[in-house]
């Protein structure tokens, strides 16, 4: 319905997985997730998922013209 | 259990989620011209899109805590709510209920009863549904309300009404649309925000195989209730104990009562016809992608056990493992009651600890783990221990369970802040969520079945987008009523529930015979629907469960049965409900005659709809062989976990 879920979805999982990224690099603290900086794993993982939905999105809206 | 303290990373996700979600309502508003769009977004959407909200309109906060608590206190049998229960409902409705929903085009499931039978059985059903589905939003804001409360430290009234006002405003934007477009946001936040939950737990255990022996050492610990020792398998299996009988597994039910009542019954009749989830099916975009809705939501649905029914088997290993430093949280306790203990620790010596565990047990209110409690003694009389470490050492021995505080428990334990964020804002989003859901599914049955109907027929389309605006501000009004209510009178919105049950309970009968049955009348169905519902009552009235005393929890006219537990009390309670309103609709039925032609129902019933003929499609993309391939994976899961 002329608003393509894909936008809202994809920019705000590339937002948050921008901001959890700088926070995993910015502060690596390891302990309680098992040694493990799951902030910048886990940031990294929704910017490549965020960033996959916009580009959908994008070529939704091409496909359509 | 003590607040969680936000960081800034935390505050800043919750906050961008909120002003997306705000975002979509407004980007939607120039899309709402009529009242369709408004009420059932118009047949416009897209099928993967109608997929999700399908399932997330009944994933909500509370399923995600419940199944957690399920998982901690059932074991992977908890699965059997999703794989003997959604799944077949969600393909049977897909494959042979949607034609007539979709096809018939009713707007709403009440209104398809209209058209099926009479208005009678649209009165009763739209009633029941809309002070359900209200009171189902409220039970959900106070849960939230309360969460917030007691895990943030915000102000419960302030907590309710803000969330409120957000899911109002994007909802009074967008409407239906709104809902479903964060119904599926909301999807993604749970699966993103806890699947590091999981796999940190998982990995902290040494893996699945690690987990499920833990699990077994557990079982072989535990004793039932009515003193049978469990089988090593009741956590990890999920057909044996069950299979062994209702007294070999923790949740004390027996296999009739869970492939009939609970896998038959109670799931057909949610999936099948509850308009919450039905809703998002019949706004897709066409016949084809109405009945694929609920198979591409089937699969999301299958994979979930292992994203919200595992945390609560995490939690029971972690527990049963020393040197982890967890425990499932104990039930909430004031710190006066933890102040007084700590007080009896340091006045105990090891020769007159025995009184001292009393003392304390009385002190707190609960069981408590004397072994513990002993040693703890034992070591501040050796070593002076400070207060903080004696108040957790009595807190690691209280021996009671607030199995409801497991997920998050789980995530205050593995999520540093971001993560923490991420995971949070995906409860509160799913809360919302589902406020959203009941509040549009009111809406719609409000102003077509209610208002329409019967109120003010015949007016021009604009005044029922307007009045369709106005519930939603009444719906979310009431919603906020209900949730003050339920956090006063427990014992009323227990009482409330059960109603809520007995209304559930023979509706798949009804819907059954109403759509593939042609005889069926309007008289037998609504005869039958009411004989259902009373036969409930009756039931509850003459049973109860484990060691209920009679009164609000059944058997308060006598006690003709005791069920080994409540979930098992539920399930032939359904059982029955359901055999009375199926013989009750028939045989009134066939001696009553129908008030609508063959003509009039054509598109409404099996034999007098022509079969659809999907010839563009190729032939594994038929409902019906996706259907069935779905079957057969579930069954796969079932033997994996056999």
């Amino acid at each position: 319905m002329g608003l393509d879920i894909r936008w809202p979805i994809g920019l705000m999982f590339t937002l948050i997985g921008a901001l959890l990224t700088g926070y995993g690099l910015l502060k690596s603290d390891v302990s309680m997730s098992l040694g493990i900086n799951i902030n910048l794993v886990w940031g990294v993982v929704l910017l490549v998922f965020g960033a996959a939905m916009v580009i959908g999105a994008m070529r939704g809206g091409a496909a359509k013209k | 259990m003590q607040p969680i303290q936000l960081q800034w990373i935390d505050y800043t996700i919750l906050i961008a989620y909120v002003a997306f979600v705000l975002g979509i309502g407004w980007a939607l508003a120039r899309y709402m011209k009529t009242s369709a769009d408004f009420l059932t977004s118009a047949h416009s959407i897209p099928t993967w899109v109608t997929g999700l909200a399908f399932i997330s309109a009944n994933l909500g906060a509370l399923e995600l805590v419940g199944m957690a608590a399920s998982g901690a206190k059932y074991g992977i049998m908890t699965a059997h709510f999703y794989w003997v229960g959604a799944i077949p409902a969600m393909i049977f409705l897909a494959v042979f209920m949607m034609p007539f929903y979709y096809g018939s085009k009713a707007r709403s499931v009440p209104e398809y009863l209209k058209m099926r039978f009479d208005e009678r059985v649209r009165a009763l059903n739209s009633v029941a549904f809309a002070v359900m589905t209200i009171f189902a939003s409220g039970i959900s804001m106070n849960a939230l309300a309360k969460l917030l409360n007691q895990l943030l430290g915000w102000n419960y009234d302030l907590a309710l009404w803000i969330c409120s006002a957000v899911v109002l405003l994007y909802v009074l934007k967008g409407g239906l649309t709104s809902a479903i477009y964060t119904e599926v946001l909301q999807f993604f936040m749970i699966v993103l925000g806890f699947a590091p939950v999981v796999y940190l737990g998982l990995k902290d255990l040494g893996g699945w195989h690690a987990m499920n022996q833990s699990l077994q050492t557990v079982a072989t610990h535990t004793v039932a209730p009515n003193g049978t020792q469990y089988a090593a398998n009741a956590w990890t299996s999920a057909w044996q104990p069950l299979l062994a009988g209702s007294a070999h597994n923790p949740m004390g039910v027996d296999l009739f009562a869970m492939v009939f009542g609970l896998g038959f019954v109670l799931s057909f009749g949610y999936w099948c016809t509850n308009f919450l989830v039905v809703q998002r099916a019949m706004a897709a975009k066409n016949m084809a992608a109405a009945r694929n809705t609920p198979l591409v939501a089937a699969v999301p649905k299958m994979i979930f056990p292992f994203l919200v029914i595992v945390p609560g088997m995490i939690a029971v290993a972690l527990t049963s493992i020393p040197g982890k430093g967890y425990r499932i949280p104990p039930p909430v306790i004031a710190e006066q009651a933890y102040a007084e203990a700590v007080a009896v620790v340091k006045s105990a010596s090891p020769a007159n600890a025995a009184v001292a565990v009393t003392t304390i047990g009385i002190d707190l209110g609960k069981k408590v783990d004397s072994v513990k409690l002993t040693s703890l003694i034992t070591d501040n009389a050796a070593k002076k221990l400070t207060d903080a470490q004696i108040k957790t050492g009595i807190y690691n021995s209280i021996a009671e369970y607030d199995y409801d505080g497991v997920i998050l428990s789980l995530v205050k334990k593995y999520c540093p802040a971001g993560l923490l964020g991420l995971a949070l804002t995906a409860l509160l989003a799913s809360f919302m969520s589902g406020m959203a859901g009941n509040v549009t599914a009111f809406n719609t049955v409000w102003t077509y079945d209610l208002y329409q109907a019967y109120f003010a027929p015949g007016r021009s389309d604009k005044h029922y987008f307007w009045a369709g605006k106005v519930t939603t501000v009444a719906g979310i009004l009431l919603s906020i009523a209900a949730a003050y209510f339920a956090s006063r009178y427990n014992n009323a919105m227990d009482i409330i529930q059960l109603v809520f049950g007995f209304v559930n309970a023979p509706l798949f009968a009804t819907f059954l015979l109403g759509m593939f049955w042609k005889r069926t009348t309007g008289t037998g169905a609504f005869l039958g629907l009411f004989g259902g519902i009373a036969s409930s009552a009756l039931f509850h009235a003459v049973t109860t469960a484990g060691t209920n005393a009679p009164g609000v929890k059944g058997g308060y006219l006598a006690v003709l049965q005791t069920f080994p537990s409540e979930m098992a009390q539920n399930f032939w309670l359904a059982g029955f409900a359901f055999t009375v309103c199926f013989v009750l609709t028939l045989t009134i039925s066939l001696a009553t005659k129908s008030g609508k032609t063959d003509e009039e129902l054509t598109g409404l019933v099996y034999s007098l709809t022509p079969k659809i003929k999907s010839t563009d499609l190729p032939f594994y993309a038929q409902p019906g062989v996706v259907g069935v391939v779905l079957l057969i994976c579930c069954a796969v899961l079932n033997f994996i976990f056999w």
